[in-house]
Formats: structure tokens, sequence, C-alpha cells
């Protein structure tokens, strides 16, 4: 992990630009603790991706094809010819500079080139080069200019300091999506091998094992057993999920990373107890080894790879013949369920309409692919009365929420969340309004950015979210953070640790584990992270 | 290239552009040129242009659903959905497109970042741009409403309403009557004002100074010199309207006839309009266009309802389930894991998987 200079340094940001120098002729400086590190050859060849070869980005020599340029530019013109989005913000942006000041890079490093319309124009100014006729014969006049290798080299630089969180989107008076931009950006960059290994790795492992930890069957079942035992220990009930069962009713598929690293873990053991306590009521469920992973990495390589990651989800729910697909708490995963996934892989018309077994609820929104998030189908139990909750076992806990950019901007999930919360913990506060819902902060490290070697870009771009934190961490006491992502949950912690240190993270089913009073429970001492509960504090020291 | 230099260029072209139609009538008396000939081809060319834009826009396809969500999804019954801003029907995405166009909602949204020590990151009002954009589109329009005047014999009464209310300060608000005869059109100031606000704002606003192309500032400055000899002819240095309506009646009527005895500004005004409309199609000004194509906004989002076909979507190579289960066969009976196939399997296939276990 690259040095981190400490948060007091970091924090002071300079937003002023320079005043004579335009950005075309300032050269972009790759650095250590901003850049990732190149993706390795065996994981490009897994997939059987463009250019498998060692390469550095702090390197001058990249390795590149000689016809490189050919490649981008023919990349860029099918491109074109393929996404309306692509044409339309290529041509219709005016430079109103609404979106500046709106991207937590930007606000997080005062890089003039993180503005979201910056980030556009590098692009831009390629296209109107090669595509327009006024770029052609007016030059740097009309916005356009060649592609060099510097240019590609600040390409690779900045489409890799862009999380895709779509914020910029919302304040945009056209819709101009840097998402948008940054996944074609991507892809173009990917045809010459130039992706980052943070991506590229789980993307070999995810098409491989079925996760990107590229964990296999065996030992995600020996770490499932694992939760098992520890559910017990705490709860007194055993849990008895089941693996690729054909002929379950309902598929799950979550995050890896729940499975793998806190505290994602207490949220996959709060699924666990959820489960559990269902399965009297009529829940019929099983995981799978083989799709294993909701998210999906290929989307930050290219729409390709999107599909074929995805391809797992309906293919996994046929084999075993389920009627749908209950979906975890995941970000991107969602944004490529609800707005990529019937496209891609559907229709799904093996699969039933999704009801839910225990409340009769038919998720119609859903209707299509056949696919529920867990916080609309715990929402739905909650306000039924089928959960028997307490909410003061998470007394102890003054929560925040933090919408996940993909799920707020790229779905709009955002009061079921909310609604489940309320019913589970006694004392929630929002933060500010400019930094939540749709207006949400990106954590600064999604698309793939939560690699070790950026923890510097991390930092900064986790900046805006961080402080919201802060906020309501003064002036409420918030001492927990919630998400319903498993990104968020794994970069959160570091990010806490760095800017708000007393702030904790935590899953949104994790806390419901925790107020969710079982049939046969034992006295619950612990939390499902083994603290002792609000009230027995006192009992432990006995 | 640094924004003195982009300000020169087009505020130079500018006045290259006003020299051309003085020297052009003033010293060539080209005034059939300038009167019929270029206010014909450059209307052509914006039609022409702007269809042409707009089909090679729609030529492109849609292949995913990807609205920008700004608010509560349509779930379950009893969570308020926000129709407008994360609309799931038809009526919902014009709802969505109607604010947005007529009233600029995503800029309504706009915040200015304060960044203190701390640090404390604060989102203040900023609702200037907001204002000014509203101020000068609608200007615009009613300047162009009113324009209609000339191009109509008998004047249609929707020209005359509009431009009754737009006079409608003459009546108390002109400091001295008499003397700003004839009667202020406050659209032709607002939008003289609302233009020179947006370049102050481009100028003022070191972000926006700082990503500002030459691009930019000329359609400004060619706004800036439209309003001007506009409202210059009106008040001060007035035209001929009777002239000037002759001819623009002949434009429209395919009889064009440049009536003798119409002043220089006259021209200059038209050729500077004729040059926007020829800018038009080929610069940022079709986001005037592009915004009712833009898949962000004019989407509904039913992606889970309603399954939308990619059309250019083609087979992409996939790991199959029997693919992992024949690398990880032995380990998954050993986890208890159901399989497919029991491990009977012909002796390469066997050798095989033994392979790649020992990869692993």
């Amino acid at each position: 992990m690259a040095d981190v200079p400490k948060s007091e340094e970091l924090a002071k940001i300079d937003h002023s630009l320079p005043p004579w120098q335009g950005w075309m002729d300032t050269p972009t400086e790759i650095r250590e603790g901003i850049a990732c590190y190149g993706v390795a050859p065996k994981n490009t060849e897994v997939v059987g991706f463009p250019n498998p070869r060692q390469w550095s980005p702090f390197d001058e020599d990249w390795k590149l094809p000689e016809n490189w340029k050919e490649i981008v530019l023919e990349g860029l013109r099918e491109r074109i010819e393929r996404f309306r989005s692509l044409k339309i913000f290529m041509d219709i942006c005016v430079r109103c500079g609404a979106c500046a000041d709106k991207c937590h890079f930007f606000i997080g490093s005062g890089d003039p080139k993180n503005m979201p319309v910056l980030r556009a124009e590098l692009l831009r100014s390629v296209y109107r080069k090669e595509f327009t006729t006024a770029g052609k014969i007016m030059g740097r006049f009309a916005g356009a200019r060649e592609l060099t290798y510097d240019v590609l080299k600040e390409w690779w630089s900045y489409f890799f300091q862009c999380t895709e969180c779509r914020r910029c989107s919302v304040f945009c008076p056209y819709g101009i999506d840097t998402a948008e931009i940054t996944i074609i950006g991507r892809e173009l960059l990917n045809l010459l091998g130039l992706n980052i290994d943070w991506i590229g790795g789980p993307v070999a492992n995810c098409y491989r094992t079925g996760n990107h930890l590229g964990i296999q069957p065996h030992a995600y079942k020996d770490m499932m057993d694992f939760f098992v035992d520890e559910t017990e220990e705490i709860t007194g009930v055993k849990v008895e999920p089941s693996f690729n069962r054909k002929g379950a009713e309902i598929l799950f598929i979550t995050p890896s990373g729940d499975v793998f690293a806190d505290p994602g873990t207490y949220t996959c053991m709060g699924y666990l107890i959820l489960f559990h306590y269902l399965q009297s009521l009529g829940l019929d469920i099983t995981w799978s080894t083989y799709a294993s992973e909701g998210g999906n990495f290929g989307f930050f390589t290219s729409h390709d790879m999107a599909k074929r990651l995805n391809s797992k989800m309906y293919a996994e729910a046929k084999r075993l013949g389920v009627k749908w697909i209950l979906g975890g708490e995941c970000g991107h995963m969602w944004r490529v369920i609800n707005q990529y996934m019937d496209t891609f892989n559907g229709p799904a018309d093996f699969l039933e309409e999704p009801v839910s077994p225990i409340t009769g609820t038919k998720f119609e929104n859903a209707k299509s692919t056949k696919m529920v998030h867990i916080t609309e189908f715990t929402a739905d139990l909650i306000k039924h009365g089928k959960l028997k909750l307490d909410p003061s076992r998470n007394d102890n806990l003054v929560v925040t929420f933090h919408d996940s950019c993909n799920t707020a901007r790229g779905m709009g999930l955002l009061d079921e969340p909310r609604y489940i919360i309320e019913n589970v913990c006694n004392n929630f506060y929002e933060m500010p309004e400019n930094t939540i819902r749709e207006q949400t902060f990106c954590c600064g490290a999604g698309s793939g950015l939560n690699a070790g070697e950026d923890m510097e870009l991390r930092m900064r771009g986790g900046l805006p979210r961080a402080n919201a934190v802060k906020h309501v961490h003064e002036r409420h006491g918030v001492n927990m953070l919630a998400c319903v992502c498993a990104i968020d949950r794994a970069v959160f912690p570091d990010l806490m640790q760095y800017w708000v240190p007393e702030v904790d993270v935590t899953g949104v089913h994790e806390l419901v584990a925790n107020a969710l009073i079982l049939d046969g429970e034992k006295e619950r001492t612990t939390n499902l992270r083994n603290e002792p509960l609000p009230g027995m504090e006192i009992e432990e020291e006995e | 290239m640094n924004f003195v230099l982009s300000i020169v260029v087009s505020f130079s072209a500018v006045m290259g552009l006003v020299l051309i139609p003085l020297v052009g009538v003033w010293a060539l008396d080209l005034r059939t040129f300038f009167g019929t000939v270029i206010p014909y081809v450059t209307l052509l060319v914006f039609f022409l242009g702007l269809i042409a834009r707009v089909i090679g826009w729609s030529r492109s396809p849609v292949p995913f659903r990807i609205p920008t969500t700004a608010g509560q999804q349509k779930s379950l019954p009893w969570i308020k959905q926000n129709k407008i801003d994360n609309p799931s029907s038809t009526l919902g995405v014009i709802g969505r497109m109607v604010f947005e166009v007529l009233a600029f909602r995503s800029l309504f949204r706009n915040t200015r970042m304060e960044f203190r020590d701390g640090p404390r990151i604060g989102y203040e009002w900023e609702k200037w741009l907001w204002l000014f954009a509203l101020a000068f589109h609608y200007s615009f329009l009613v300047v162009v409403i009113r324009h209609l005047r000339f191009f109509t014999e008998p004047i249609p009464a929707f020209v005359t309403l509009v431009e009754q209310l737009d006079g409608f300060m003459q009546l108390g608000a002109a400091p001295l009557p008499g003397f700003m005869l004839p009667g202020v059109m406050l659209s032709g100031l607002v939008l003289l004002g609302a233009v020179s606000l947006l370049l102050l704002r481009r100028l003022w606003v070191t972000q926006v100074r700082y990503i500002s192309l030459p691009a930019d500032y000329f359609p400004l400055f060619l706004i800036i010199g439209i309003a001007f000899t506009g409202v210059l002819m009106r008040y001060l240095l007035k035209v001929d309207v009777i002239n000037v309506k002759e001819l623009t009646l002949g434009l429209v009527s395919f009889q064009p006839k440049t009536p003798e005895g119409i002043g220089v500004l006259f021209y200059v005004h038209l050729f500077l309009v004729s040059v926007l409309l020829a800018y038009f199609p080929f610069s940022k000004l079709v986001h005037f266009a592009g915004i009712f194509l833009s898949p962000t906004r004019n989407l509904s989002n039913n992606n889970r309802m309603l399954r939308h076909v990619n059309p250019w979507d083609y087979p992409v190579k996939v790991h199959t389930y029997d693919a992992y289960e024949d690398e990880f066969r032995e380990k998954m009976i050993e986890a208890g894991l159901p399989v497919e196939r029991m491990p009977e399997q012909p002796p390469e296939q066997a050798a095989e998987t033994q392979q790649q276990g020992e990869k692993d």
C-alpha cells in the first residue's frame, strides 16, 4: 500500500485553477497513490482480452501494439454508431459548469481534469478532431486535438479516477452521464490491454470460479460453515443454508465480498439468520457456488464482459429450476441487474414473476427481470409484521445511512433500506440533504478502484462522503454508517479510519439480524460482532 | 489555449462578421446578396443541418435503458414513488422532459461547493446559472415570436398578444414618457442582459472559465451582437420598418425584394442572425434538439418490468456451469456440494481435471 499523507495534510486542497495555462497544455502525471497497477497478463488471458503482457503505468513504455491509434479510433467509431448516449454526449455539452464541483474526485483533489466536464472533454477533443468537420479544420480553436500517446495516458489516468457514480448526471441539464463516458473510455483502453489489475484480477476470478475473490466451491462452503458455527454460538440457533440445491423456490445471489471480509461477513450472517427465521414461514431458498458473485467487475471493463459474467445468474437459476432470484446488498450489481441484465441475458421466461412466499406480495416492479432486491423483500416482510424485532438490541448504535451511487442513481432504491433501518434501530439520523439519496456521494472507490495502491485517491474521493458522516457524528453522535453495498463495506472502514475514526460500518441486514428474535434462541448477550449488546456490558464483566 | 486567447479569437470572429455586411452593403451595395441570398442559404443550412443531426443521432441505437434515477423508484405499493424524477411510465417521462425542457429542473438543483478549513465542505445556494439560463432562453423565445410580425400579414393574434405582454412595462415604468418611443419591449433588453450575464459568469467563475472554449464565447458574442443591433435599431438608429417588412415578407413568399432605404444596421443584424442559423446545427447549440434524445432523461426506469431489447446484441463467450463443475467436481463432492455428474468420466477428461487442479 502506498504511503498516504496524514489526513490533516491531505485536507489542504487547492481548488484554484491555473489562470493562464489551458488544460490541453497541462501534462498529466501518473503518480503513486493515485494510479492503480496495470493488469497482469494471466488475468487478461483467462478471459481472452487483447494484448496480455507485463506492463506498468509508471513506465514510459506501455507496450502497446503498433497500430494502437487505429484500434482506438476504430473502436470509438464503432461505439459512436452503437451508443446514442455517447454520440449525443459528445455533441451537446455547452460547458455550463454545473457538474464541475459535483464530483467527489474534484472536491477531494482539486485536479481540474477531475471535473466531469473535463473528463468528458478528454474524449470529446479527440472525437472532434476525428469525427467533426469543424474540429478537423479549426483544430484547437474548435476544442479538437490529436490522439497522441500522451493523450491516451491522460485518458487512462482520468478514466480510472472516475467511479461511474453518475452524480454529475443528476445536475447536468442534458443528463450527460460521465459514467457512460468512462465506461466507453475504459472499453477503448481495454482494446489495448490497458486495464488495472484490481479489475482484471476479479474479472478473471469471477469468470472461472464464479466470484471475484477466486474462492473455489469447497472454500466457499467452508466459510459458510464457519458462519453457521458463529451464528449458533451467538444466537443458540443452528442455521442450515443449502447450496446449489435443485428445486428450491428462490436462488439467492450476493457479492462474494461479504463472504470473506469484515464487516461484510456480519451482513452475510445476517442473511443466514433471516433466511433461517423465514424457513418455518415457507421460505425455500438456495445459495450457489457457481453464481457466487453478485457484483460484476466485468462492467468496469466492457459491456461484453459485463454480459459474460452476468450470464451466470440466469444460467444458474435455470439449471436449478428456481422460480425467481433474490439479490443481496450491492451497488453496481444492482445497476447491472436493474438496467442491463434483462437486455444482456434475458428474457428470463423460464422463471416466474416473483412473489414473496411469506406475505404473498407480488413484486410487480421486477416482473420481467425476476430479480428482487433484498431490501424490497425485507421491507415488505416488516410492513406485513412478519418479523419479530427488538430494535433496542441496536441501541448502542447511532446510525446514518449511505445511499450507494448505483442503487440511488441507477435504480432509485432509497426508501426501502431506510424503512428497514427505522424498524430495527432506534437511533437513525440522515446526513445533509445534498449528500444523500440521488445526490449521494460515492465511497471514493467504486467501479473497481478499491485497490490498495491507490489509497490516496480513495481517501481524496471519499472525503465528501466522510465529511458528511463527520457532520452527523459531531451533531448527533453517529457511530455507525449503514450501507447496502459490498464495496462500501470493503472500503468505508479505511475511509472512516482516516477521516472519522469514531464511526464503524455495517450492512443493513446485520442490523436486521441483531434485532430479529428467533424461535428458540438463547438469551442474546452479544451482537453478530461478538460485542456485548446494550445492557449486557456489566454481565459480561461478572 | 488560455481564456484570453479564446475570447480574443471569438470576439474578433464576431467583429469580422460585422464587417462583412458593412463592407458588402455600404461599399459594394450587395443588398440582394445580404438581404436575400444569405438568409435563404443559411436557413436551408439550418434546417438541413438540424435534420441531419437528429437523423444522425437517431441512427445510433439505444442498446440499454439507462435513465439517471433522481428519486424513489416504483417498488412496493406503499412506498411513494417519485414519478417525475424516476418515472416508470411514458406519462412520467413526458412530465420529466417537460420540467427539464421548460423549467431546467436539473439546473435548478445546482449548488456551489464551498471548501473551508477543517475541512468542512458546504453546498451553498447557487441558482444564478438557472436564472440567467431561464431568462436568456425565454426572452429569446419571446423575441423570436415578436419577429413573426415581420413575416406575417395579417399578424396573428398570438404575436400581438405576446407583444402586448412584452410591452406592459411602458405604461408605468418608463421614467420619461415619450422619450422611449416606440414602446419598450422587455424581452430584447432581458435577452441582452441575460446573455451578458452568462458571459460574465463564464469569466467570473474560475471553473467555468477554465473549461471554456472559443466555441463557448463565440455564440455569446454573436447573440450579443444580434441583440445589440436589434435594440439599437428599435430605440436609437431607427430603420424604415415598412421597407424591412417588405423585404421579410418577400422572403417568406418566395418573391424576394430588396427595397431601398433600409439602413445598413439592418443588414448587419440580418447577417448575424443568418450566421447563427448556419452555425447552429454544427455547434453545441444543438443541445436544444439533443436534450430530447438524451437516454438518461427520456427513458423510464421500468427496466425490471419491461424487457429492453438491444438491436445489435450478439452472443458472447461464457463460462458454463458444466465447465465450472468439470474443474471443481472432486472438491465439490468432498465438500458435500451436489454435482450434476459423478466422476465416472473418461480417463482423458479426468486427467485434464487433475491437471487443472494442480495449476491452482
